[in-house]
């Protein structure tokens, strides 16, 4: 067997998931009418806020990243690490630890009040651009940061001994050359948003793209306007990808280097401010949901237990899934494996589950496969991220030990075990720690058709604080928290495990 | 993917298997510990010796989508929740059967639907704490600044009733009274719980409930700071109904239920569970404390088919202000 025949087989798979699930959904509504000024203002209002959100996250970005590059100081590369921690953090654990930072009744409201000032508004569009900056900001900084210590440090030593501008002769040509792609892609991960504007926005001055669908769906059981809009994101999504992918993309989700240049320039007040503020603003909501979910771990329910249970399930079964599919589009060269493995950016997880749910509804009912469903429509989310890891590693491999590999006639599965797998350890344990984390923060499908004894985690922590339990909800954000770490941890620590080539 | 598919194969199995279990989707806060669904479960299960299994499947709309969406393959025996707005859109699905309950029922409107049986209903009402200056109604509140939670009128019963509430009240005007309340409206939220704990956590000076809110608050948590404001242009009335679904596996147990719902049993838990009115006076007659709640002065409401023909209209005016 051909090791590119898999990748066919995947791509036609995904295919079918995103865009033959719109197929399914708009052949069982009933046609009638057309877009109202809502849903106008809904495609206005997810453009406007992604375009903020990336805007804002990249040139936030900008001074900090220059201000890690040029200095040293004590917890550096803890700071650099935890750069990564808003991107596995779970989108409701997160937005609760923004909320009691910058709510009406949050941190910064409380010492606003001391000074006499009115509190903060975060619900609505400053809100979801919060949010969303909150969880881009580092991975903004962490492209940029890359492309600053891709400057090789002796440029730095003629431009100083020279006397010449490193800004406008250095740093500036590298910002022009990364900064699209940072805030290329950011925009498009902000476009899809949906449990940001579930939560924060909602109302109709506040409603993305993909938060409508998923009232098309549960609310009105509109599903000619779900299919459409379903088709507007991706007709948007397409638009965007077509530029972010013209542009060059660098790879944001490798670990920083940790290497600095001795600099003479700039200040060091001004770099101490920016790394202070950065660091604050990520770090203060991460320790308000430590220390809130320990304060409530006493009122958690008893049925959180076998939620976590069926979280961490779906999310192994869902990084499973993720990582065959995506080693299949790997080993497969060309335009319809590339293009399968960017497909579902730009799907809406809500549709792909209401059309698998039309397809599967003779065989089944719908709420015993939600479960299922859940975890085929995470892995469908976390391909894109890990075929962009796995790609570039076997591309590597085969270059390294193809000929050789070609030479003693290995082909099929005996190349695979034999050349290729123990090479990808590495890039498939990162991978399947971002699948596995992504799955088991996901409040997407499930709370569409959650069936009897099927609530996943983040569905019941969502539930907890609409119920306003808050200490209860604080301490399910905790678990959830904690969960989602250690799967990422297990899976990548699993692939650096006797793997120091 | 096995593992999963076998976990919802077991969890599917095991609410199968003791045949006698009866499943009904409620709304959200119906179902938690704090809400009426398990007193009320504990009473029934005793008189029938069988399961009762809740699903909380979002407010009053959501729970019409979800069996819609699902169809004869849905799980649920009984639907407990939708209210008289949503009785004739419920109707057009042709999922649900005929209750078989004959009763009298102490309400401001007279009902008799052999399908949608009403278990509780109450009067809208903003409500806030006392020492806010109170507005005296919808068109003062648009005036002032105060800062209020309502719920989408798309997913959630309140937020649906609101709608219609303005709707009837300022008819033509209905439009010019939504963009002066726009930036009153803090958020907007998918369900009456998530509005509420807003409005308990300080986030909101107000929120879209019931006069018998405040009852929950002085009973339960010796608690008079909160009162519900009373509106000149009256107040819209909430019947809430429960029905069973002629897909049922448990029909006879259904309608068991659905007798169960106009006993005594069932009415003298909602008072002091649902915060609601009975729709039964229950034998003790009516808790402590529901004497002192506002009767306002005159009630509001769309029959069921009127309140279905102007629907889509009146949401399409708020989604239309609100957007802006």
């Amino acid at each position: 067997m051909s090791l590119t025949r898999p990748g066919l087989w995947a791509a036609g798979l995904l295919l079918l998931l995103t865009l033959g699930t719109v197929g399914a959904v708009a052949w069982r509504a009933e046609w009638s009418g057309a877009f109202g000024p809502a849903d106008w203002a809904a495609i206005r209002f997810t453009l406007l806020q992604a375009l903020a959100s990336a805007a804002l996250s990249v040139l936030l970005a900008v001074p900090v990243a220059r201000a890690l590059s040029r200095r040293r100081f004590l917890g550096r590369s803890v700071l650099v690490t935890l750069l990564g921690a808003p991107f596995i953090l779970p989108v409701v654990v997160a937005v609760m630890g923004l909320l009691a930072v910058f709510g009406r009744r949050g941190l910064v409201s409380d010492g606003l009040a001391l000074i006499g000032l009115p509190p903060l508004d975060i619900y609505g569009y400053e809100g979801v651009v919060l949010a969303h900056v909150f969880f881009n900001l580092p991975l903004a900084t962490r492209m940029l940061l890359q492309g600053w210590l891709s400057i090789p440090s002796e440029r730095f030593r003629l431009a100083a001994s020279l006397g010449a501008p490193v800004g406008r002769l250095l740093e500036w040509p590298m910002i022009r050359s990364v900064a699209p792609g940072a805030f290329l892609v950011i925009f498009l991960i902000c476009l899809s948003s949906f449990a940001v504007a579930l939560i924060l926005g909602g109302g109709p001055r506040a409603t993305t793209v993909e938060l409508a669908i998923y009232q098309a769906v549960r609310f009105d059981f509109d599903l000619e306007r779900a299919a459409l809009l379903a088709l507007v994101q991706f007709a948007i999504c397409a638009a965007v990808a077509a530029v972010a992918f013209a542009v060059t993309v660098p790879d944001g989700l490798g670990s920083g280097l940790d290497r600095t240049v001795k600099r003479w320039d700039g200040s060091r007040w001004a770099d101490a401010f920016w790394i202070a503020l950065a660091a604050l603003f990520l770090l203060l909501p991460l320790g308000v949901i430590v220390a809130g979910g320990i304060a409530g771990l006493p009122d958690l329910p008893g049925s959180l237990f076998a939620a976590s249970v069926r979280s961490v399930c779906v999310a192994l079964a869902s990084t499973v899934i993720a990582l065959v599919l995506s080693l299949a589009l790997a080993l497969r060269k060309g335009p319809v494996s590339s293009l399968a493995g960017v497909l579902p950016l730009a799907a809406s997880p809500l549709v792909v589950g209401t059309g698998l749910l039309i397809v599967i509804y003779p065989l089944a009912s719908p709420a015993s496969a939600a479960l299922a469903i859940t975890a085929l429509v995470n892995a469908l989310m976390a391909v894109p991220f890990a075929v962009r890891i796995v790609t570039p590693a076997v591309r590597q491999a085969e270059a390294s030990y193809g000929r050789l590999a070609d030479a003693m006639g290995l082909t099929g599965w005996a190349r695979l075990r034999i050349v290729l797998l123990p090479r990808l350890r590495r890039p498939l344990g990162f991978a399947g720690g971002i699948a596995a984390a992504l799955s088991m923060g996901d409040l997407g499908v499930i709370a569409l058709f959650a069936g009897p004894g099927e609530e996943t985690l983040p569905l019941a922590m969502y539930r907890l604080m609409g119920a306003f339990r808050t200490d209860a909800a604080a301490g399910a954000g905790l678990v959830l928290f904690a969960l989602s770490l250690t799967l990422f941890w297990a899976f990548d620590r699993g692939g650096r495990v006797d793997a120091d080539a | 993917m096995l593992r999963a598919t076998t976990i919802a194969g077991l969890t599917f199995a095991a609410t199968t298997a003791g045949a006698e279990t009866l499943t009904i989707y409620a709304y959200d806060s119906f179902v938690p510990d704090y809400g009426p669904g398990p007193a009320v479960a504990e009473v029934f299960e005793e008189q029938c010796g069988c399961e009762v299994e809740y699903v909380a499947a979002g407010d009053g709309a959501a729970l019409l989508s979800r069996v819609r969406l699902e169809g004869a393959r849905s799980g649920a025996d009984i639907v407990l929740g939708l209210d008289s707005n949503l009785v004739a859109q419920a109707r057009e699905t042709g999922l649900f059967a005929p209750h078989g309950v004959d009763a009298e029922f102490d309400l401001p409107v007279t009902w008799d639907d052999d399908t949608f049986l009403p278990f509780d209903w109450g009067y809208f009402a903003f409500v806030g704490n006392e020492g806010t200056e109170a507005p005296s109604s919808l068109q003062e509140l648009a005036d002032s600044d105060l800062q209020i939670a309502i719920q989408d009128p798309r997913s959630s019963t309140p937020g649906l009733g609101l709608v219609l509430w303005v709707e009837q009240a300022y008819g033509e005007e209905a439009g010019a009274l939504w963009s002066d309340l726009a930036d009153n409206v803090l958020t907007v939220t998918p369900g009456w719980s998530e509005a509420y704990g807003l409005f308990l956590d300080g986030e909101v000076d107000a929120v879209l409930s019931y006069t018998t809110s405040p009852a929950y608050h002085s009973i339960a948590e010796e608690d008079d700071s909160k009162v519900a404001w009373a509106f000149d242009e009256g107040h819209y009335v909430q019947i809430e109904v429960a029905a069973v679904l002629e897909s049922s596996d448990q029909p006879e147990l259904a309608r068991e239920f659905m007798a169960f719902i106009a006993s005594d049993g069932f009415q003298s838990v909602i008072p002091t569970t649902n915060w609601m009115y009975p729709v039964i006076e229950p034998e003790g007659g009516l808790p402590d404390g529901f004497e002192a709640l506002a009767q306002p002065e005159s009630a509001l409401l769309y029959p069921p088919e009127e309140a279905q023909a102007v629907r889509e209209a009146a949401i399409d005016t708020w989604r239309g202000a609100l957007a802006q």
